[in-house]
């Protein structure tokens, strides 16, 4: 594959080595801190900037190489059918799948639940049967599934959290019974970070006959995957959480299961042969993958995981988890400043409540000192309630980030409290 | 850097903080609800009807200093009004924080506006603006609905 050598004359990272990560370097890669003087980006979480390598790489794709895929017969189609499915093989590695049929393409974590919901909830789960979910999840983790509940008259089951934010393994325990059908949960928590035990908890779906679906929104980005060792069924996450394009995501699932599963969409693309009495279907992954794909979305997805893979999977985790350790300490130190569910291992995500200012009135005045964080409701209602909290600030790592980052937030934390008198605002 | 002191004068920090007449109505003759879905602020604006005047108005809820205050003040200022100046009232307010055309003046109400003066450092912060007419939306919902109530969201 000749193509391959044209996208390659992008410069990845000049941050490669085997010492730890150096987010003074890494800034370099992201033209958006170029753009934007001084500004600290604590909002991976929500999406993550993007580098160079896929943005100029995305451009010369479309300069040189573009075509639609699986269609042409001309060589530039199958260049870029090519450069397509090379991708495809990309994220087999990222995520050590046995197979690549086991790859499918979609818009994002939430189009790899939904169609997970839709094609094998709606053919595999019964009336009776129980989907468990946990008190972590983000909606896009819970509505999808109340929605099968609905349709199919399944019971939705959620598991508690303990009051340190971590999983309560007991109730889980219980919980996982000979009705359950299928274990959907978050592989690191959006809200508070919270990594959960998912090769555990796998094993024990799997021993009582449960299917399992990870939510690696947030994980992905951060940590090495193997979805082999995990042994999960299903496992989703989004490119543009993984420094990558928006509008493409990525949903694993075993081979055997995609097999049984119908098509959810339908179209161009996923059919062996059409006749107006019967319609025989691709087999996975292309069964799934009705219409003209997001042909630069994925090859741009293939670029964000060689730029993370030339960085290091293992060298992101250890930087973004002490990086999160000093954040917690630094911030659950300042005065009036509390860290909610902060008793547990915990990835890239550190949720504050400031005694006396409401979040949006707080993520306004960081905004002033260049700081970016989300305050809200992180699409997670339901925890947020159990926490008592209306909304949160929350701060979010990526790669870019570094200590200088965690100190300027709480330098403007402080200029806050200062704005605002240190009074006490009734709840 | 935006001065902060122009959103956060002190006027909205105390009414943020200390907000007046922020309690139910028993038996409102007019309540609604207002939610911001973007930050999760939540206000019930309730009225009791003095003859053609507001005899009480008054307002529960949780969200930020810039809703609370706004809320705070909207109630001090609206008692005692009729349907026809409170609706002149919101009208006004709104062009002032939007930068919409603004009503013929009205000099019965003009110190009542003055003292919404404060609230239109939100004009510089666009995302903020409907933390400050949520309370008003509510209240223009509240007096449509009468004691059936309703919910009004912002975009």
């Amino acid at each position: 594959m000749t193509s391959a050598v044209n996208l390659r004359k992008v410069p990845l990272t000049t941050a490669r080595g085997t010492a730890a990560l150096d987010p003074q370097v890494i800034r370099r890669d992201f033209p958006v801190f170029e753009n934007n003087p001084g500004l600290v980006f604590l909002d991976s979480a929500a999406s993550a900037q993007k580098p160079r390598a896929v943005i100029d790489g995305i451009a010369e794709f479309y300069r040189r190489d573009y075509a639609n895929v699986h269609r042409g017969v001309y060589r530039l189609s199958a260049r870029s059918t090519d450069l397509f499915e090379e991708a495809r093989e990309k994220v087999r590695r990222f995520l050590n799948a046995a197979d690549h049929h086991e790859i499918v393409f979609v818009r994002g974590t939430t189009e790899g639940i939904n169609l997970v919901a839709n094609s094998y909830g709606t053919n595999f789960i019964k009336a009776g049967d129980e989907v468990l979910i946990t008190e972590l999840e983000h909606h896009s983790n819970i509505v999808p599934w109340q929605m099968l509940c609905e349709r199919v008259g399944s019971k939705l089951v959620v598991v508690p959290i303990e009051a340190t934010g971590g999983l309560d393994m007991a109730a889980l325990d219980r919980l996982i019974g000979p009705r359950t059908k299928l274990v959907a949960m978050t592989h690191v928590a959006n809200t508070t970070g919270a990594m959960l035990p998912i090769e555990t908890i796998t094993r024990l779906a799997h021993e009582r006959g449960a299917k399992v679906l990870i939510d690696g929104a947030q994980a992905a980005p951060r940590m090495t995957v193997d979805v082999q060792a995990i042994d999960c069924d299903f496992y989703v996450f989004s490119g543009h959480k993984a420094y990558g394009p928006t509008g493409i995501g990525v949903l694993y699932g075993k081979r055997a299961l995609l097999d049984a599963m119908p098509p959810w969409e339908s179209g161009g693309g996923m059919i062996l042969n059409v006749t107006y009495e019967k319609t025989t279907y691709q087999e996975p992954p292309h069964r799934f993958e009705a219409g003209t794909p997001d042909i630069s979305g994925v090859v741009g997805l293939g670029m964000a995981i060689d730029y993370l893979e030339g960085l290091g999977r293992d060298r992101i985790f250890a930087h973004e988890e002490a990086l999160t350790g000093y954040a917690v300490d630094v911030l659950s130190a300042l005065p009036g400043v509390r860290v909610p569910a902060a008793g547990q291992r915990r990835l890239a995500v550190v949720s504050l409540d400031v005694e006396g200012i409401h979040p949006h009135d707080l993520a306004t005045i960081l905004d002033q000192h260049k700081v970016a964080v989300r305050a809200g409701h992180h699409c997670a209602q339901p925890l947020m309630d159990k926490l008592g909290l209306a909304a949160t600030t929350r701060a979010s790592l990526g790669v870019y980030n570094d200590e200088s980052d965690i100190d300027a937030l709480a330098a403007a934390i402080r200029a806050a409290q200062d704005l605002f008198g240190g009074a006490r605002a009734p709840r | 850097m935006m001065d902060l002191r122009e959103l956060y004068q002190d006027i909205i920090l105390d009414h943020g903080h200390h907000p007046r007449n922020k309690r139910a109505i028993e038996q409102p003759s007019h309540f609604a609800h207002g939610h911001n879905p973007l930050c999760g602020d939540k206000v019930t604006i309730y009225l009791k009807m003095d003859g053609e005047r507001i005899g009480d108005v008054s307002f529960e809820g949780r969200g930020c200093a810039i809703s609370t205050a706004a809320a705070s003040l909207m109630t001090e200022i609206l008692k005692g009004k009729t349907i026809a100046e409170a609706d002149t009232l919101f009208r006004a307010f709104h062009a002032k924080v939007t930068g919409g055309a603004e009503p013929e003046p009205v000099e019965a109400l003009a110190d009542d506006l003055e003292r919404l003066e404060p609230l239109t450092g939100v004009r510089a912060f666009p995302i903020r603006v409907k933390c400050a007419t949520l309370p008003w939306h509510a209240f223009e919902a509240a007096l449509k609905s009468g004691a059936i109530g309703t919910t009004v969201k912002t975009e």
